[in-house]
C-alpha cells in the first residue's frame, strides 16, 4: 500500500493511470488493424525517450537536445544483431564475401569488423542495448555536471553529440550502413519478425516495458530522490549546501534516461525492421523533445500520450493533406507552446485549477451580493487565488 | 396466351441485344475478377495505385519533377482509355525526405489501400528502406533514379539506369575525345557516389590503363570546397570526374568558377548534374562541362517533342525536364504496358509479363526491359550552354543493365 501511495499521490493519478493502460493495452488492439496497431507500436517506441525527458528535463530541468543519439545507439546495437542474424552465408552467397552484411560486401570489406563480432550474442546485444547508451551518458554527464555546465551550454553540448554521431555513421558506411542505414532485418533467433502474430507479440512486449518505465518514472519521481532533483531544478545552490552531490544526482538521471531511450531504441527496430542515421541526428532528438513538449513535460503519461498524439497527427495530417501538412504540424506546436507551456497534460490538471478558480470567485461574488460586512472576506477569497494557481 | 409469346419475343428483343451490346464491351474490358485474384484495389471502373515520393523536406525539390512526370503520364494514360478499360486513381503519399516514414507510408499504400502498384523514391535509402516492405507484402515498385545497382528484386522495375551503364561509356568517350589519362574523383559521401567512384576507378586502372591521382569525398550539404579545389590546382588532372550530389552542386561549380577552374581550361564529367540541378547552379557556371545521361531534354526526336511540349503545357513554361523526370514517366507507361501484356493486375503476373516488353514511345527513344527488372538504355553525353541546356554530343549503342559487374565489385 505504501508503496502503491508512492506510484499515486491521489486518486485521480491512479485512475488516470489505469485509463491509460487499458488504452494502449486493451482498446487500441482491439479497434486498430495490425498495420495502424504496428505504428502505434512505433509511437510508444518514442514514449521510452519521453519517459526519460520527463525525468531530466521536468523534474530535473535539464534540456538535453540530444537524446536521439541514445536512442540510435540502442537501435544500433539491436540492428547489428538482427543483420549479422540475417546475413548467414547460405543468404548472402552472391556477395564477395558471404556470411558478412550486405553493406560492408558492397564497400569492400571482407571481413567482419571487430567491434561487430561481440553482436553475434544475443545476450550481449541486449545487454549493450541499455548498457552502452548508460554507459556513454554517464561518461558524458559526469564530465559535463562536474564542471556545473547546465542550461543551453549543456543543450547545445548534447546536440554537438548527435550531430557527430549521425555523421560519424553517415561517414563510415563500410563499418555502419551509412546513410542506408541497416536494413532488411529479418528474424531474431529465428523468429520471423515481420508477420502479424511477432508484430502483436512485440507490440505488447513494448507496452509492457513501456508501462514498467512509466511505473519506475513515476516512482522515482515521488520518493524523496524526486524532490531532491526538483529541489535542484529550482534552487541548485541550496542543495548543495545541504550537502548533496548534485552533479552525481544528475548524471544518475542523466544515464537512466539514456538507457530508457536506448531500450525504445532496439524496440523501434525490432517492430520497424531498420535503422538509419535518420533516428540519430538534430532533427529526431529535437522532435523528441516536442513529444514531451507537447503532452506535458511534467507528467510521465502525459509525455507518452504526447507521443502518441504528435505522432497520430502526424500520420493523418501527411495521409490527408500530402502537400501542407507541416504546416498544419507546425501550427499546432505554435498553439500548444503559447497557450499551454505545461502541455497537454497540463490542460487537464489545470482545468482542475480553473474549476477552483471558478469556485472561489462565485463564493466572493455572492458574498458582494450580500451586505457590506463579508465584502472584505470576499476581497481575500478573490486575492487567493493566484495562490491556488500555483503547483 | 399462344398469341403473346410472340409479342413477347419482339418486346424482349431489343433487350436481349442490349444485352449482346454489353457483353461485347465487356469483352473488351475483362471482368474484374478475372484480372484481379490477389484482392487488390480494382473496380469495374477504376484501379487505384500509389505515388510515394518526398513532397517535404530535403529531397522535394529532387523529387517533384518525379511526381509531375509521372502524374502526366498517368493522366495522358486515362486520357486515352485507362488500363483494361480502367481508369487510374492516385493515392499521393508523402515520404517527407525521411526513410522510416517512406516505409510506413509504402507499408499504409500495400495493405490499407491494396494499390496496384507504386511509383516511387528517389535516393537509395528511401529504397533499402521500402523494399523488404514491397518484398514482404509482394507489391510493385517502378524506381525512376540513376543508381548504384547491386540490387534486383522481383518486387521493383528500375527505370533509371545502374551505375555501369552511366559509367564505362561516359569514361570510354572522355578518353577517346580528350586523350585523358589521369582522374580526380569526387563525390558526395554516400553510397551511390562511393559505388559509382568504385566502378569509375576499376574501369579506369584495369581498362583504360590510366591513373587515378585522387578521390575524396563530402558530406552531404558541404559547402566548402576551397581545399580541394587547391588540391585540384595542384594535382592537375585531365578529367575530374564529379558525382556531388544535391545542393552541395551550387557551391562546388561557382568555387570552381571562382577559383578559374573553367571547361577553357579543364575538362569536367558529371553524372550527377541534370537539366534540374543546372537550375540551381546556374548554366553560366557550368558551361562548357560534360554530363553523362541517358536523357537530355534537348534530345532531338519526335517523342521527345511531344512529350516536352506536354510537360510544359501542364507545368508551366519554365519547367525542365531532366533523366530521373523522364525515368519517372517511363514509369506508368511500362506499367500499363505489363498489364495489358499479362491480361491482368496481378503483382505476380506483372512481374512475369515486364522482361522483353518494350517501349517505343519513350522520350529518350526505345526502352527494353531486361529479365533483371532494369532497362536497356543509351548512354549520352551532353554539354552544357549558358541556357541550362546541354548539347548532346555523343550517344551510345543500347546498353545492357548489369547490376552486379563482374570484375568492377
Amino acid at each position: 500500500m505504501i508503496f502503491f501511495r508512492t506510484l499515486f499521490k491521489t486518486k485521480g493519478e491512479a485512475i488516470s493511470f489505469a485509463v491509460f493502460v487499458a488504452l494502449i493495452a486493451i482498446i487500441l488492439p482491439l479497434a486498430l488493424p495490425i498495420f495502424r496497431l504496428n505504428l502505434v507500436g512505433k509511437y510508444l517506441s518514442y514514449g521510452f525517450v519521453a519517459i526519460g525527458l520527463v525525468l531530466l528535463w521536468g523534474r530535473c530541468g535539464i534540456l538535453s537536445l540530444g537524446q536521439g543519439v541514445f536512442f540510435g545507439l540502442g537501435g544500433y546495437c539491436m540492428a547489428m544483431f538482427l543483420k549479422l542474424e540475417a546475413s548467414d552465408p547460405v543468404s548472402t552467397s552472391i556477395q564477395t564475401t558471404p556470411g558478412i552484411p550486405d553493406f560492408m560486401d558492397w564497400n569492400q570489406i571482407t571481413q567482419l569488423p571487430w567491434f561487430w563480432e561481440p553482436f553475434k550474442s544475443f545476450t550481449f546485444a541486449s545487454c549493450a542495448v541499455f548498457l552502452l547508451p548508460g554507459l556513454i551518458a554517464f561518461i558524458i554527464g559526469w564530465a559535463m555536471f562536474r564542471r556545473r555546465v547546465g542550461g543551453v551550454y549543456f543543450a547545445i553540448i548534447t546536440q554537438a553529440i548527435a550531430l557527430i554521431l549521425s555523421l560519424g555513421i553517415d561517414g563510415n558506411q563500410g563499418f555502419t550502413g551509412g546513410r542506408n542505414g541497416i536494413t532488411d532485418l529479418k528474424t531474431l533467433l529465428g523468429w520471423d519478425i515481420r508477420t502479424t502474430g511477432a508484430q502483436y507479440t512485440l507490440y505488447f512486449l513494448c507496452v509492457f516495458l513501456l508501462l514498467a518505465s512509466a511505473l519506475l518514472a513515476k516512482y522515482i519521481i515521488n520518493t524523496r530522490f524526486g524532490r531532491v532533483l526538483m529541489a535542484m531544478r529550482d534552487r541548485e545552490d541550496r542543495v548543495r549546501f545541504s550537502g548533496y552531490d548534485v552533479a552525481m544526482c544528475r548524471t544518475f538521471v542523466f544515464a537512466l534516461a539514456a538507457m530508457l531511450s536506448g531500450l525504445g531504441g532496439a524496440l523501434f527496430v525490432l517492430q520497424v525492421g531498420f535503422m538509419s542515421p535518420s533516428l540519430v541526428g538534430i532533427i529526431p532528438s529535437i522532435e523528441m523533445v516536442i513529444f514531451t513538449a507537447v503532452g506535458g513535460r511534467l507528467s510521465v503519461i502525459g509525455a507518452i500520450l504526447g507521443c502518441l498524439i504528435v505522432n497520430f497527427g502526424k500520420t493523418a495530417f501527411s495521409e490527408a493533406y500530402p502537400d501542407a501538412w507541416l504546416y498544419l504540424m507546425g501550427g499546432t506546436f505554435i498553439a500548444v507552446v503559447m497557450f499551454f507551456p505545461d502541455g497537454l497534460a497540463g490542460i487537464i490538471e489545470k482545468s482542475g485549477t480553473i474549476k477552483t478558480k471558478l469556485v472561489t470567485l462565485g463564493a466572493g461574488l455572492m458574498k458582494k451580493l450580500k451586505p457590506a460586512e463579508s465584502a472584505e472576506k470576499a476581497s481575500a477569497a478573490v486575492a487567493e487565488i493566484p495562490k491556488t494557481a500555483e503547483p | 396466351m399462344k398469341q403473346r409469346t410472340p409479342s413477347l419475343h419482339r418486346r424482349l428483343l431489343p433487350v436481349v441485344g442490349l444485352l449482346a451490346l454489353s457483353a461485347i464491351t465487356a469483352s473488351a474490358k475483362p471482368p474484374t475478377s478475372e484480372v484481379n485474384t490477389t484482392g487488390l484495389a480494382v473496380t469495374d471502373d477504376t484501379v487505384t495505385v500509389g505515388q510515394l515520393h518526398s513532397a517535404t523536406g530535403t529531397m522535394a525539390i529532387s523529387e517533384t519533377g518525379s511526381i509531375q512526370a509521372e502524374q502526366l503520364a498517368i493522366d495522358q494514360i486515362n486520357a486515352a482509355g485507362g488500363v483494361l478499360g480502367r481508369q487510374i486513381k492516385v493515392i499521393k503519399e508523402d515520404g517527407a525526405s525521411d526513410w522510416p516514414t517512406f516505409a510506413e507510408k509504402a507499408k499504409k499504400l500495400l495493405v490499407s489501400d491494396k494499390v496496384g502498384t507504386v511509383f516511387g523514391c528517389w535516393t537509395s535509402a528511401s529504397r533499402k528502406a521500402v523494399l523488404p516492405v514491397f518484398e514482404k507484402e509482394n507489391g510493385m515498385l517502378y524506381y525512376p533514379t540513376f543508381y548504384e545497382g547491386l540490387e534486383q528484386s522481383k518486387n521493383v522495375i528500375y527505370t533509371g539506369q545502374e551505375a555501369t551503364q552511366q559509367i564505362i561509356a561516359g569514361l570510354d568517350w572522355i578518353v577517346k575525345e580528350k586523350k585523358a589519362k589521369t582522374f580526380y574523383l569526387i563525390g558526395s559521401d554516400y553510397i551511390w557516389p562511393r559505388t559509382s567512384a568504385k566502378i569509375a576507378r576499376k574501369h579506369i586502372e584495369n581498362v583504360i590503363k590510366g591513373t587515378v591521382v585522387g578521390e575524396e569525398y563530402y558530406a552531404l550539404g558541404h559547402t566548402q570546397f576551397g581545399s580541394l579545389i587547391n588540391k585540384i590546382k595542384l594535382k592537375k588532372p585531365d578529367v575530374i570526374y564529379a558525382i556531388v550530389v544535391g545542393g552541395s552542386n551550387v557551391s562546388f561549380y561557382k568555387q570552381l568558377k571562382a577559383a578559374g577552374i573553367t571547361s577553357a581550361k579543364q575538362t569536367l564529367l558529371t553524372i550527377s548534374v541534370t537539366e534540374d540541378e543546372v537550375l540551381g547552379i546556374g548554366g553560366e557556371n557550368l558551361v562548357g562541362f560534360y554530363s553523362a545521361m541517358k536523357y537530355f531534354q534537348s534530345l532531338d526526336n519526335e517523342n521527345n517533342k511531344t512529350f516536352v511540349k506536354a510537360f510544359k503545357d501542364k507545368y508551366g513554361a519554365n519547367s525542365v525536364i531532366g533523366d530521373v523526370t523522364q525515368a519517372g514517366y517511363l514509369g506508368p507507361w511500362l506499367w500499363k504496358a505489363a498489364v495489358e501484356k499479362a491480361n491482368s493486375f496481378d503483382i505476380d503476373k506483372i512481374a512475369a509479363a515486364s522482361p522483353g516488353l518494350e517501349l517505343t514511345t519513350a522520350p529518350e527513344g526505345y526502352v527494353k526491359v531486361h529479365p533483371n527488372h532494369h532497362l536497356w538504355s543509351k548512354l549520352r553525353i551532353g554539354q552544357w550552354g549558358t541556357d541550362g541546356q546541354a548539347k548532346v554530343l555523343y550517344e551510345s549503342e543500347l546498353i545492357e543493365p548489369d547490376p552486379f559487374p563482374k570484375g568492377y565489385q
